[in-house]
């Protein structure tokens, strides 16, 4: 008997929960806040899916009422996507070390 | 066009690419190069979902618009919040994921045959459940994001809003949630689709209301969480190893998060979440307080403490962010140094409205961030420091924590300010903090009241130093 490829995927996110846990646990307290800007660009990765709904107009309408959601959800996810990774780069430009230089 | 294999195998780099992205922030030299691999991973995801289509006819124009009228909002607001916004910036990008999610689970309903996903009301049982579970997180997520955002903007009252038969309500609701999708997968009914984006996103506005603000840590750690798992069930229903990878380290992430935050104020997960801490019993321990005497003092009697001392420690809070003070800390700490006096940051894990909020305030007013110390690293040395100066901290540093267990706060991990030979706290009264009850310190021997705007405070204590 076949295996579902939804087996596949499952183990692809248990596997991927306990990635998320050992690299998460291994950020440095200092940065949780960064990581947090961060994490919300990458689930904004979600624009894929947006992407697919917005492409899905055909010729003769391209909009329709999925292809509608399907822009504005792009829209969301990209004031998140260049949000979130801008403003985590500003952020991570801010943490210096001391000059050694005294 | 390319083939599904071939951009299942860039979806698993980009997701691969994720997770060094997180990995990077284990410390700050390798940080910067973890976000540039993150922008990489994003955009090697979103270039390959075009070409996997293909279709750059009719549709693809609109995309490139909202793609780049998204883009710019997103990039205008990173370049001109203030870093005290923080914390409501983080809430708004998550009801921003949340609704993300449920226009594309909309979308999907819909329109399944763009998915792959069957035709309407004729949905795979799979991707059925998996898309509503995605849009009832993801709506959830954006309601109570929204909240989170409006009660740290100071719109919607900080304190927790609570009323009767509140808890069985909610149990109400997520019950009928489970029911729905049930009712869903059975009859295919856009209707119930509806109705459980209704109910889901009304559940998240219950749920955050009773929360009040400086519980917000916690709170924006666990919507950051549901945003993650609302991404992955998405992903499950896109079949999209990329959404599935992110969806899963996201909300671990959040879910960590949330932990480290609850451990810091010693209270479990759900009493936070049950919510209305500070709103109900301990108005009865407060009303028989007598007044006790403290000691106050002046911009100059600060300085002078200050300046005989051989080192100082820092304890920075909420109340720093709200004064802004965080650079006329620096100034201040910059003539300390000048005088050779040996200064260091003290950071509690819930300090601010949210996880790291104090370290990156520092950061920003140039603070190194090798002289910022988590509470473990540096709660023995405030025995053998000469000054504490508490500055917009409250309940993080009272003693009662450890001593009364009758406190609400019993049990709670704080800094050990008072063993230092002298305390400087810079507060605007003597008002308790937000657990409502006294702090222990104000009243110490050793503790000089400064009663001023922290900012205000700070700049005077630099002009008398110098």
């Amino acid at each position: 008997m076949e295996i579902d490829p939804f087996i596949f995927r499952l183990s692809i996110f248990i596997l991927s929960i306990f990635i998320g846990y050992y690299v998460v646990w291994s950020v440095t307290p200092s940065l949780h806040t960064p990581l947090m800007s961060v994490t919300n660009a990458i689930s904004s990765v979600i624009i894929v899916g947006a992407i697919i709904a917005g492409l899905a107009g055909n010729s003769d309408s391209v909009f329709n009422s999925s292809s509608i959601f399907g822009y504005l959800a792009i829209s969301l996810a990209a004031v998140n996507i260049f949000g979130g990774f801008l403003v985590t780069q500003r952020m991570l430009a801010m943490y210096k070390k001391k000059k050694k230089d005294k | 066009m390319i083939s599904a294999n071939l951009s299942a195998i860039f979806y698993l780099i980009s997701g691969v690419l994720f997770i060094l992205a997180l990995r990077g922030l284990s410390s700050p030299e390798t940080s910067r190069q973890g976000n540039f691999f993150g922008i990489i991973g994003m955009i090697i995801a979103i270039t390959v979902t075009f070409l996997s289509i293909g279709n750059f006819s009719s549709g693809f124009i609109y995309v490139l618009i909202f793609l780049l009228v998204g883009g710019l909002i997103g990039a205008f607001i990173a370049y001109k919040i203030p870093m005290t916004a923080m914390p409501e910036l983080v809430a708004g990008f998550h009801s921003l994921v949340g609704l993300a999610a449920v226009f594309v689970a909309i979308s999907a309903f819909l329109n399944p045959q763009a998915f792959n996903l069957g035709s309407p009301g004729n949905i795979k049982l799979g991707s059925l459940i998996e898309m509503s579970i995605g849009a009832a997180v993801g709506a959830i997520t954006f309601s109570g994001s929204v909240i989170a955002f409006l009660k740290l903007q100071g719109i919607m009252s900080g304190s927790p809003i609570t009323f009767k038969g509140q808890h069985p309500l909610n149990a109400i609701i997520l019950i009928s949630i489970i029911v729905l999708i049930y009712l869903l997968c059975s009859t295919q009914s856009s209707n119930i689709f509806w109705i459980l984006l209704v109910i889901s996103f009304l559940i998240g506005f219950l749920l955050i209301i009773p929360i009040g603000g400086a519980d917000m840590p916690v709170v924006i750690s666990m919507l950051n969480s549901y945003s993650g798992w609302a991404a992955a069930g998405i992903g499950f229903t896109l079949e999209n190893t990329a959404l599935i990878i992110t969806g899963a380290l996201v909300g671990s992430s959040g879910a960590i998060l949330s932990y480290i935050m609850c451990k810091g104020m010693n209270r479990s997960f759900f009493n936070v979440i049950l919510g209305g801490f500070g709103a109900t019993e301990q108005s009865a321990n407060s009303s028989n307080k007598e007044q006790r005497p403290v000691k106050s003092g002046n911009a100059d009697d600060a300085a002078f403490l200050m300046k005989n001392a051989s080192s100082v420690i820092i304890v920075p809070g909420y109340g720093m962010a709200v004064a802004q003070a965080q650079h006329a800390l620096r100034e201040m700490v910059d003539t300390l140094k000048k005088n050779d006096i040996k200064v260091s940051y003290a950071i509690h894990p819930v300090a601010g409205r949210m996880p790291g909020h104090m370290n990156v305030l520092l950061a920003e007013a140039n603070v190194p961030y090798d002289e910022v110390f988590e509470l473990e690293e540096i709660n023995n040395d405030f025995a053998n420091a000469d000054v504490a100066f508490v500055i917009g901290a409250n309940d993080v540093t009272n003693p009662v924590a450890k001593t009364d267990p009758q406190s609400p706060i019993y049990g709670m991990p704080v800094l050990d300010v008072e063993k230092c030979k002298s305390v400087l706290f810079v507060k605007r009264s003597l008002s308790p903090g937000y657990a409502g009850i006294d702090n222990d310190l104000f009243y110490k021997e050793n503790t000089l009241m400064l009663f001023a705007d922290a900012k205000k405070m700070t700049e005077d204590i630099t002009k008398n130093l110098g």
